[in-house]
């Protein structure tokens, strides 16, 4: 059976509508969800760097938000380490909104850099660990982290990884609990003060124990762990001027802190 | 993929809610008339969400959404969609279906969304989902239309299903992310412990695990392809 053209383009306008409309509907209805899990998620990964995966499974969505509203406090700085609470237009920049990926584009001077800072239980004045927001490439695609570091400014304290693309089982492994741990109590500045990076050495299964500055690597995914080091090695120097800032502006650490 | 439309013939009696013809509608996409194994469709999608059993289960029922609905659709419209625009009518009809699984994905399983990421937007090019349309839904009535592409969907999903639980078992040593290769170790004690394979959780894994199903079906049934 052969239609008119008029048939034709009558049926596609409707068809058009009608899926549009439907579409947009369900956009707007889930729209609100939708962000409350993106913001979930982002916060999840915050508090990764400084809980266990365990801890936060064990958390209830409504849990997590509560735990993050009470324990997590952020600002965001710039590259010489000043705060900026508003940007050109004069909008109130919110830390936990900083599109890193859309920063990263950007000269590592204009870059806004967020800045979570995590308080002991039931102490808002009381600072326990600082975390930062670190992103790179891998092999494939963007990867990005989450830093924490001790009061000392140096001591990491725990970190968390995300990929979007690294290859399962090889570079993909770097959200493992097991290679993130690995971090632990690894250094950022030298013995003599100055800025050293934590970098993942080449090959698995060396014990890495004694040095402040050397990771154990990932063994069939030495492109993913290079980009994992310069990741860690650009936004922690981007970050070093806020760290020193914190350390010379105040005897004490925590009050700096904030 | 047969692009004919296959036309059933219509019996005046009203036919019972599940007659053997209807059954066999369900059945047949299983394993006589696989979209994977037999007509070999839809393996991309089949290689790439296959890792892990979880994802590939979410991934599983968004096809069986997609394609029942997809085939009510058009099966609802097949008397007033122009035969010539019918292509971009199905695309339509299923890119819609599909942005709206993947909203839900993202509202209510933001994990799963992230894990799946790419590949639930790729169902709309999945050649199961419009061949079905093509072959069946323009032709037949709403209620044979859902019972086919609920088979079809079935037939794609627990091939998916069975490689993915191969691939999570070799490659992670674990089912549904509850670890087997630990509890069988600890069974043992001591050294005894359980090596995973690598090559399962790259997409050769897949190709292969898919390759041996294949083989051991077509023995069974004796399929030679023409």
């Amino acid at each position: 059976m052969q239609q008119s053209n008029a048939y034709i383009i009558t049926f596609s306008v409707i068809l058009t509508v009608v899926l549009g409309l439907l579409l947009s509907g369900t956009s707007q209805l889930l729209g609100p969800i939708q962000k409350k899990a993106v913001e979930l998620d982002t916060k999840k990964q915050i508090l990764g760097a400084v809980l266990d995966a365990s801890e936060i499974r064990a958390m209830k969505p409504d849990q997590i938000l509560d735990f993050y509203e009470k324990r997590i406090t952020s600002k965001v700085v710039d590259i010489d380490g000043n705060e900026i609470e508003k940007d050109t237009d004069g909008n109130e920049i919110v830390a936990e909104n900083v599109d890193v990926a859309k920063n990263y584009k950007m000269a590592p001077e204009k870059r806004k850099y967020p800045v979570f800072i995590f308080h002991a239980e039931g102490n808002q004045d009381d600072a326990e660990a600082i975390i930062v927001q670190v992103y790179g490439a891998g092999l494939w695609d963007e990867i990005w982290g989450f830093l924490a570091l001790d009061t000392d400014l140096n001591t990491i304290e725990g970190v968390t990884f995300g990929h979007k693309g690294e290859t399962p089982g090889l570079g993909a492994r770097i959200t493992e609990g097991g290679v993130q741990n690995r971090y632990q109590g690894k250094k950022i500045f030298n013995d003599s003060g100055e800025f050293q990076s934590v970098a993942m050495q080449k090959g698995e299964g060396k014990d890495y124990s004694s040095e402040d500055h050397k990771v154990d690597g990932l063994s069939g995914a030495t492109i993913t762990a290079n980009g994992v080091n310069a990741m860690l090695e650009n936004y922690l120097k981007a970050y070093k001027a806020y760290f020193e800032k914190i350390k010379s502006s105040s005897s004490s650490e925590i009050a700096a802190l904030n | 993929m047969s692009t004919e439309t296959a036309e059933i013939k219509e019996k005046k009696v009203s036919e019972a809610l599940f007659s053997k013809r209807r059954k066999k509608l369900i059945s047949d996409p299983l394993v006589d008339d696989n979209p994977i194994t037999i007509q070999v469709l839809g393996i991309c999608s089949a290689l790439a969400v296959t890792t892990q059993m979880q994802p590939t289960l979410v991934m599983a029922i968004s096809v069986i959404f997609v394609m029942v609905m997809a085939n009510l659709t058009i099966s609802l419209l097949r008397n007033t969609i122009p035969s010539r625009v019918r292509i971009i009518v199905q695309l339509a009809v299923v890119a819609s279906l599909v942005t709206l699984v993947n909203e839900v994905l993202k509202a209510f399983a933001f994990d799963m969304y992230k894990e799946l990421s790419v590949f639930v937007g790729l169902i709309i090019t999945n050649c199961i989902v419009m061949g079905r349309l093509e072959a069946f839904a323009l032709g037949n009535k709403p209620y044979d239309s859902i019972l086919d592409g609920f088979g079809s969907a079935l037939g794609y999903s627990w091939i998916i299903l069975a490689v993915a639980f191969f691939r999570e078992l070799l490659g992670s040593g674990s089912v549904f992310g509850v670890q087997i290769y630990d509890g069988i170790s600890s069974l043992f004690g001591g050294e005894f412990s359980l090596a995973t394979n690598g090559l399962m959780v790259s997409p050769v894994g897949a190709f292969i695990i898919l390759g041996l199903i294949i083989w051991v079906q077509r023995t069974k049934t004796g399929y030679v392809e023409h």
